[in-house]
């Protein structure tokens, strides 16, 4: 598909440096699927939906810096929903989030919570203001909270609050690749799902870039079970533009 | 049955993965042998890491893709890693390698080890390298003898279709020593964002490929097949088996497939069984076909 106008209809800040961008039109997607955001004349990047009609975006570099400057009847291109979501299962489920990677995970909060299924998150960012939707999570189960600097829960790194996982159903992380890493290191992979954050060009499954051994980010994933991942060169090493090894 | 010698390779079938396509890291072209690649092109590998040109580097467009990678890659000091992994598969890996003069080609096939090359002379919007030297015959024909005296592995010569006669280009190949030519890369082309007049594309313009463009591959791949005495290989909008016999019955002794997989990462299988269910049913082999529309 070619990408669509989407008008910005409301601009949210959830942190200083995170901002939600509300769209005039739905994506009509599952949690944890993607779009490409062209900002026009600069870039386009890949963004989790963090509603159907959202992309919350962290201030990091040239496209997202030239996004924080569009404001309410501005728009951009949207291509998407693209990739693969959340595999949804019954039960109660555990999200792990960190930092702008609570994103994709706060509508699979609201979407599991809706459907009866019990949901427990541990939410981690650097201080007690760079929280990502706090409130969100808590509609949707008991949240549990650390921050880098014990502004706010637990003095510590969310990674340090996982503890008896065999008592859920299926764990949900999204983070710094380091954190997830680690998360995946301490649970069963079987039981759970990470979302992936990789260098994507085409979003087509074609060109290869995002390619984390055989598989590709934008169409096999961004979701991966941590069985796929067990083997792979996750948390080792990605790829940069020009496909060279970058260590994690 | 599908098995064939292609400038002295030994293939089980026919459909090998065309440059640009899952072939930056050895992990995806490995995954690419698993579902059925008789061989594999790399990603066009070059002298320099480079990061491409800015996104949107490729858009679905009515009838194909739109693209304009910008030849992304991490040079050759990176790649022979890639290829060796490639290899693990048992299929045959062919390096693509670009570069803008003869001694930037020469510089890579004097250093990587394949089981061929594919001289990148067409890719039509990466500046000072790819079509702005496959338009000219003696360019095509110098770099050509320089990589031939370097490499001691078939050298292939993909080229462009965005010029008046494809035919000298690949007479040129030829005559530089060409193993065979592959035909052929993108076609020239742009989409513009109507809601905001921007060109779509970070390069403004890039190359289409996918459906739209296999009837312009498979004329100019019964042209070269006419022109030349060695091999044609057929690349451009090949999504199913009866693609893949129309290519060959145009002249190509072998086919390269780039944008299907995006949909259909089990393209390979499907058209190495289709195929294969045609011939038997047709009690041809692909000797019969090869070149068949010329005979008739």
């Amino acid at each position: 598909m070619k990408p669509v106008n989407a008008e910005i209809t409301e601009v949210v800040s959830e942190t200083p440096t995170i901002r939600t961008f509300f769209f005039d039109r739905s994506f009509g997607s599952e949690p944890g699927q993607f779009v490409m955001a062209w900002i026009r004349g600069v870039d386009e990047i890949p963004m989790a939906l963090s509603y159907n009609n959202a992309i919350t975006v962290q201030k990091v570099g040239s496209a997202t810096s030239a996004l924080f400057e569009l404001d309410k009847g501005d728009s951009i291109g949207i291509r998407g929903p693209l990739g693969k979501g959340f595999d949804r299962k019954p039960g109660h489920i555990l999200l792990i989030a960190g930092g702008v990677g609570a994103a994709p995970l706060a509508p699979l909060a609201e979407n599991a919570a809706s459907d009866g299924i019990k949901v427990t998150t541990l939410l981690g960012a650097r201080t007690k203001e760079e929280l990502v939707f706090k409130k969100r999570f808590e509609r949707a189960g008991d949240v549990i909270i650390a921050t880098d600097d014990g502004s706010e829960g637990i003095k510590g790194y969310v990674t340090q609050l996982i503890d008896n996982t065999e008592y859920f159903s299926q764990i949900y992380c999204c983070g710094p690749e380091i954190m997830m890493k680690k998360v995946l290191d301490k649970i069963l992979p079987s039981k759970a799902q990470f979302s992936l954050h990789r260098y994507i060009k085409c979003g087509l499954g074609i060109c290869g870039a995002c390619c984390m051994d055989g598989l590709r980010v934008c169409m096999d994933g961004p979701v991966f079970s941590g069985e796929a991942l067990k083997k792979s060169e996750f948390g080792i090493y990605r790829r940069n533009e020009c496909g060279e090894r970058v260590k994690v | 049955m599908l098995s064939l010698k292609l400038t002295g390779i030994h293939l089980k079938n026919p459909l090998m993965l065309a440059a640009g396509i899952m072939g930056t890291t050895g992990g995806s072209m490995k995954r690419i042998a698993q579902s059925g690649a008789g061989g594999l092109v790399t990603k066009s590998i070059g002298v320099e890491p480079k990061s491409g040109h800015g996104n949107p580097s490729m858009v679905e467009v009515d009838c194909g893709y739109l693209n304009a990678m910008g030849l992304p890659n991490p040079s050759y000091k990176n790649f022979q890693q890639e290829i060796d992994t490639a290899k693990e598969s048992g299929v045959p890996v062919i390096a693509s390698i670009f570069g803008g003069c003869a001694l930037d080609f020469s510089q890579i096939a004097g250093a990587i080890h394949a089981d061929a090359f594919e001289l990148n002379v067409s890719c039509p919007h990466a500046h000072g390298y790819g079509a702005e030297i496959g338009t000219a015959p003696a360019l095509v024909e110098d770099i050509t003898h320089v990589v031939k005296n370097v490499a001691d592995v078939p050298v292939w010569v993909k080229l462009t279709p965005n010029v008046t006669n494809i035919k000298s280009i690949g007479l040129a190949a030829q005559k530089g020593g060409a193993d065979a030519v592959v035909a052929i890369n993108t076609v020239r082309a742009m989409a513009i964002d109507i809601d905001s007049g921007y060109p779509i594309l970070g390069n403004r313009f890039g190359g289409l490929s996918g459906r739209a463009i296999k009837p312009v591959a498979i004329k100019c791949v019964y042209d070269l097949y006419e022109a030349l005495d060695i091999p044609v290989i057929g690349v451009g909008g090949i999504s199913d088996w009866k693609d893949a016999i129309e290519f060959i019955m145009a002249g190509a002794q072998a086919v390269e497939i780039g944008s299907a997989i995006g949909n259909n990462i089990n393209v390979f299988n499907e058209i190495s069984s289709g195929m294969e269910k045609f011939l038997s049913e047709k009690e041809w082999d692909l000797e019969d076909i090869y070149g068949m529309a010329h005979r008739l």
